[in-house]
C-alpha cells in the first residue's frame, strides 16, 4: 500500500523535477552503506563497551543496596523481636522474684513472730520459776530462822525451868506463865516492828 | 503484534497522506507558481565531501553524524553520572533502558534468555529513535533513517543476530531444519510451506524491516515539508484571499510534527520487538 502511494507521489516528482526515480529509494549508493555502518559501529561501540556495562552496574549495585537494607532491617526486626521477648522474660522473672520475695518475708514474719512468742513465753516461765525459787528460798529461810527463834526459846524456856525448883508447882507454873507472857512480849513487839 | 497492526494503520495513514500529496503537487506544479512542493529528491541532496567517491558526504550523512553525536555523548554523560540514587536526568534515560529490557526483550524472550539480547535491543532502539527524531529537528529537517543505507544496515544487523542465535542455540541443522520445516505439519505440505519459510526468513524478514522504517520516515518528511512549504506559500507568495489558509497548514504542521514524533517512537519501538521476535522464533525448539 505504501509502496503505491510512495511510487505515485515519486512519479509526480520525477516528473515535475527529473530528479531521481523511485527505485533509487531502495537501492542504496556504497557510501550510503559505508557512512551507515560507520555511525552504527560507534554508536554499538558507545554503548556496548561504555554505557549499557555502566547502568547495568549501578543497577546490580542499586539492587544489591536494596536488598542488603531489607536484610538489614529484617535483621534489626528480629533483634528487636528477640530484645522484646528478653525483657518480657526479665520482667516475668522479676515479678516472680517479687513474688516469692514477699512469701518469704510473711513466711519469715510468721517464724519471727512464732520465735518472739516462744522466747516471750519461756521468759515468763522463767521468771515464774525465778519467783517461785525465791519464795521457796525464804520460805526455808524463814523456817531456818524460825527453827533457831523456836529452840532459843526453848533452851531458855528449858533453861528457866531448870534453874527454878521443879517440885514447887506453883512456882513452875508461874515460870511458865512469865514464860509465855515474855514470849507474847516479844511477839507483839516483833509484830509492832513488823508493822 | 499489535504492534505490526499499529504499524499498518500508519502506513494507511500515510497512503491517504501522500495520494493527497500528489494531488497537490501536481495541481501546484500546474500552476507554475512559486510554490516548491517537497520531493524525494530531498532525501538525495547533492554531495558536500568526496564526491563521486565511496566516501561522499551529503547533507543526510551529516544528520546520520549530527544524530549519533548526539546520542552517544547524552548516553555517555549520563552513565559517567550514573549514581546509586538517580537524578532526573538518569532517571529519563533508565526508564528507556527500562522500557527496552522489560516491555521488548522480557516480554518477546522471556527472563532467562532476555539477558542476552537486551543490548543488542537497547543500542538498536536508542539509536533508530534518535534518528528518526531527527526528521523534526530544525534545520536538520530529514530522519537519518530516510535514506535506505542506514535501514538496510539496522536489518542487516537484526539478520545477523537472529541467524546466529538460532545456529548457536540449534545447530546450522537444527536451526534450518526448526526454520524452514516447521513441526507439527503434514509432510506434504513442506513442499508449500518450505520455499515460503525460506523467502520468510532469510529474505522477507530483513526487508520489510528496512523498508517499514525508510518509508514511514520518508513519507514523514514529505508531509511535515508539504505543509511548511505550503505555509511559506500561502504566506508569502499567494493571493491575499489565500493567506488565511497559511494558517491551517501551519496547525497542519504542527500536529503532524506531534505524529512525527509519535511515529519517529513507535517505528523504533517496532523494530526493536519485531528483532526480539524474530531473535525468539530462531532460538525456540517449537513455534
Amino acid at each position: 500500500m505504501i509502496a503505491a502511494a510512495l511510487s505515485a507521489a515519486v512519479l509526480t516528482a520525477a516528473e515535475t523535477t527529473g530528479e531521481p526515480d523511485g527505485l533509487a529509494l531502495l537501492i542504496p549508493a556504497t557510501y550510503d552503506i559505508l557512512w551507515s555502518t560507520v555511525v552504527l559501529a560507534a554508536i554499538a561501540f558507545a554503548f556496548y563497551r561504555f554505557v549499557l556495562p555502566k547502568f547495568q552496574a549501578v543497577l546490580d549495585e542499586r539492587t544489591a543496596l536494596i536488598q542488603g537494607g531489607i536484610a538489614k532491617a529484617e535483621s534489626a526486626q528480629a533483634e528487636a523481636a528477640i530484645a522484646l521477648a528478653a525483657y518480657h522474660q526479665q520482667l516475668q522473672d522479676a515479678r516472680t522474684e517479687a513474688a516469692r520475695i514477699r512469701e518469704d518475708a510473711r513466711t519469715e514474719g510468721t517464724q519471727i513472730l512464732a520465735e518472739h512468742r516462744t522466747k516471750a513465753n519461756e521468759e515468763a516461765a522463767r521468771l515464774v520459776e525465778t519467783a517461785h525459787k525465791q519464795i521457796e528460798a525464804e520460805r526455808q529461810q524463814a523456817s531456818v530462822s524460825l527453827r533457831g527463834d523456836v529452840g532459843t526459846l526453848a533452851t531458855q524456856l528449858a533453861s528457866k525451868i531448870v534453874g527454878e525448883s521443879l517440885e514447887d508447882s506453883a512456882r513452875q507454873s508461874r515460870v511458865v506463865d512469865r514464860f509465855l507472857d515474855e514470849l507474847e512480849a516479844s511477839t507483839t513487839t516483833n509484830a509492832g516492828k513488823g508493822n | 503484534m499489535s504492534a505490526v497492526t499499529r504499524s499498518c494503520g500508519t502506513a494507511d495513514d500515510s497512503e491517504n497522506a501522500l495520494s493527497s500529496l500528489a494531488m497537490i503537487v501536481s495541481r501546484a506544479t500546474g500552476d507554475g507558481g512559486g510554490f516548491h512542493a517537497p520531493t524525494i529528491g530531498d532525501i538525495f541532496p547533492g554531495p558536500i565531501l568526496f564526491d563521486g567517491t565511496v566516501f561522499e558526504i551529503n547533507r543526510l550523512q551529516i544528520v546520520r553524524f549530527v544524530a549519533a553525536a548526539a546520542l552517544i555523548v547524552v548516553f555517555v554523560i549520563a552513565a559517567r553520572r550514573a549514581t546509586l540514587v538517580p537524578g532526573r536526568f538518569q532517571n529519563v534515560v533508565e526508564m528507556i533502558l527500562d522500557f527496552v529490557r522489560v516491555n521488548v526483550a522480557e516480554e518477546i524472550l522471556g527472563k532467562e534468555k532476555a539477558s542476552k539480547f537486551v543490548a543488542l535491543l537497547t543500542t538498536m532502539f536508542c539509536a533508530i529513535l534518535m534518528f528518526n527524531l531527527m526528521g523534526i529537528v530544525p534545520g536538520l529537517n530529514v530522519a537519518a533513517t530516510a535514506l535506505i543505507g542506514l535501514p538496510l544496515m539496522l536489518a542487516a544487523w537484526t539478520y545477523v543476530s537472529y541467524l546466529s542465535a538460532g545456529v548457536r542455540e540449534l545447530g546450522v541443522g537444527g536451526f534450518l531444519k526448526n526454520s524452514l520445516f516447521p513441526p507439527g505439519v503434514p509432510p506434504f505440505l513442506y513442499v508449500l510451506l518450505t520455499p515460503v519459510e525460506f523467502l520468510q526468513v532469510f529474505i522477507i524478514r530483513p526487508a520489510t524491516l528496512a523498508l517499514r522504517l525508510m518509508a514511514n520516515m520518508v513519507s514523514g518528511h514529505l508531509m511535515l515539508a508539504l505543509c511548511f512549504s505550503a505555509t511559506q506559500y500561502f504566506l508569502f507568495e499567494a493571493a491575499p484571499a489565500m493567506k488565511g489558509f497559511g494558517a491551517l497548514t501551519v496547525v497542519g504542521a504542527l500536529i503532524f510534527t506531534l505524529f512525527e514524533v509519535f511515529v519517529a517512537t513507535l517505528q523504533a519501538y517496532i523494530f526493536v520487538i519485531l528483532t526480539a521476535v524474530y531473535i525468539n522464533l530462531s532460538i525456540e525448539k517449537e513455534h
